[in-house]
């Protein structure tokens, strides 16, 4: 087991140790943010339905985890090209230990950020419906960022070269995170949108981020655990299994 | 207990229709070091690969210090360290913190984990760049420290795959000098790869040559130089070679660092 700690120290110690890219990864969601919530603010409460800001803060928190747990996930990428891999998968210990370390270690890392986002969101403005519920609101943000370490993972041990991680923002991760409902409410959706917004991950993950966060949720927040919960089994399982099969 | 460290027989690997390794046999004794010498392509590390439990053997049998990589594999690679011939070191972080963390993956106890660490970054000169992190190294000091990392956990054997690729001649001697030492003071056998010919016959004990995944020819250097009736090791590897240039594709591998290094000017 100490090799799953190790691994998961590495992933921290190089995240703390990257101040740029820990900036980095909040501009985006911090620009939807502030953008998205104070422009289109006044025209979501005049359709009745509260402070955008509020409904929007806990979507680009799973914003910054999704893009956060993902790139861990390709940093398989960097260290096999960088040959890092190569050290870890000749040592003596079980693959899976190492598998899950470096995403336990990814996971935290994500969980730091969407941290981190959602101190940026409470400066904007952002108040927690109540101080109680934070704590739950951060087992959902840990669950989104081990569903999300764990896909990266998964598509890490793919992919062979950078030009395919284009392809993954662009047709994967890209769509997971506008169907997920970060940026819009789940009810009344036309059916095609709806059914894309259910198969969605994400969409679990931040709605209960709002049932926690803020008191409206459109799964319910137990649902929306469970569910996370079995995907993030699931990907876990699928994670290990296409690691397991990386040859160098 | 077998006097061999290493022994092969009749291994072959073949990838689709190309047959890479080709029913080779040979042994390694214990505490020798052994150059294994080839062409590009000829099959040197990918018999490295199957030796060190990285790629299955199409057909013919392995063992290290008695074990089989296939069957043993965590025993196995807990008996031998690797230095691959492109860098696998984490550059992120310091010399000290890679050789930690590779202390921890091999299980060397707490206790001593610091104490050789220390050791060995002193006869690698690096002790004093400890807590430097490794990407501002150059890459002669980048190789020293995989060797340091390779011999940590105290293996019984060492790889190197062209341990000395890149460096500077003056980075060479001083890196084979640190071998031939840890060879002898703590009997590790060494199995090595190189292009030098002079530095395989001045560290080898034995050298054995592969070509088109075949071994033609192995002995000591002196052996093999009689046997061709040439004054240098060069000499006899290119008689038994012969001279024509081999292209090799390059691996998926080595085209992204060429691909991002392209990217990053």
């Amino acid at each position: 087991m100490s090799a799953v700690y190790i691994l998961w120290l590495r992933e921290l110690k190089r995240y703390t140790r990257s101040r740029v890219q820990m900036a980095a990864s909040l501009g985006q969601p911090t620009l939807y943010l502030l953008a998205l919530g104070f422009g289109l603010g006044p025209t979501f409460q005049q359709a009745g339905n509260g402070s955008y800001l509020q409904f929007l803060a806990p979507g680009v928190v799973g914003m910054t985890i999704l893009f956060v747990s993902i790139f861990s996930g390709v940093g398989l990428l960097f260290d096999r090209q960088f040959g890092f891999l190569k050290e870890t998968l000749v040592a003596p210990v079980p693959r899976i230990h190492i598998m899950i370390g470096r995403t336990l270690g990814g996971a935290t890392v994500a969980t730091l950020q969407g941290t981190l986002m959602m101190i940026v969101c409470t400066i904007a403005g952002f108040r927690p419906h109540s101080l109680a519920s934070v704590p739950i609101a951060f087992l959902f943000m840990m669950l989104i960022a081990i569903v999300f370490c764990a896909l990266g993972t998964a598509i890490g041990s793919l992919l062979e070269d950078m030009q395919g991680f284009q392809l993954v923002m662009n047709f994967l991760v890209m769509p997971i995170f506008f169907m997920s409902g970060a940026l819009f409410p789940l009810g009344n959706l036309p059916a095609a949108l709806a059914l894309a917004t259910r198969i969605d991950p994400l969409s679990y993950g931040i709605d209960g981020l709002r049932g926690t966060l803020i008191a409206t949720s459109h799964f319910g927040v137990v649902t929306d655990f469970v569910v996370l919960s079995a995907i993030g089994v699931a990907f876990l399982a699928m994670g290990a299994h296409f690691f397991s099969r990386i040859q160098i | 207990m077998s006097t061999n460290m290493i022994e092969v027989r009749n291994l072959s690997k073949s990838f689709g229709d190309v047959q890479a390794v080709n029913d080779i046999s040979f042994d390694v004794a214990r505490g020798e070091i052994f150059a294994f010498l080839g062409p590009n392509g000829a099959g040197k590390t990918t018999t490295i690969k199957m030796l060190t439990t990285l790629l299955r053997p199409t057909a013919g049998s392995l063992a290290l210090d008695g074990l089989n990589p296939l069957t043993h594999q965590n025993q196995v690679r807990q008996q031998f360290g690797i230095v691959f011939q492109d860098p696998s070191l984490d550059s992120e972080l310091t010399a000290w913190e890679n050789l930690m963390l590779h202390a921890v993956l091999y299980h060397v106890p707490r206790a001593t984990r610091q104490t050789r660490a220390e050791s060995l970054l002193k006869l690698f000169e690096l002790w004093e760049r400890r807590d430097t992190p490794v990407k501002q190294f150059s890459g002669g000091m980048k190789r020293r420290l995989e060797i340091a990392r390779g011999f940590l956990h105290t293996p019984k054997i060492l790889f190197l795959d062209e341990p000395t690729l890149g460096l500077d001649p003056q980075s060479r001697n001083q890196l084979w000098t640190h071998v031939k030492h840890l060879n002898q003071t703590e009997g590790v056998t060494v199995f090595l790869t190189t292009h030098y010919m002079e530095e395989a016959d001045r560290v080898a004990h034995r050298v054995g040559i592969i070509d088109h995944g075949r071994i033609v020819a192995q002995g000591s250097s002196q052996e093999l130089k009689e046997r061709t009736k040439t004054d240098s090791l060069e000499a006899a590897y290119l008689a038994l070679t012969g001279s024509s240039i081999r292209d090799e594709k390059a691996a998926t591998g080595e085209q992204m660092r060429q691909f991002v290094k392209m990217w990053r000017r």
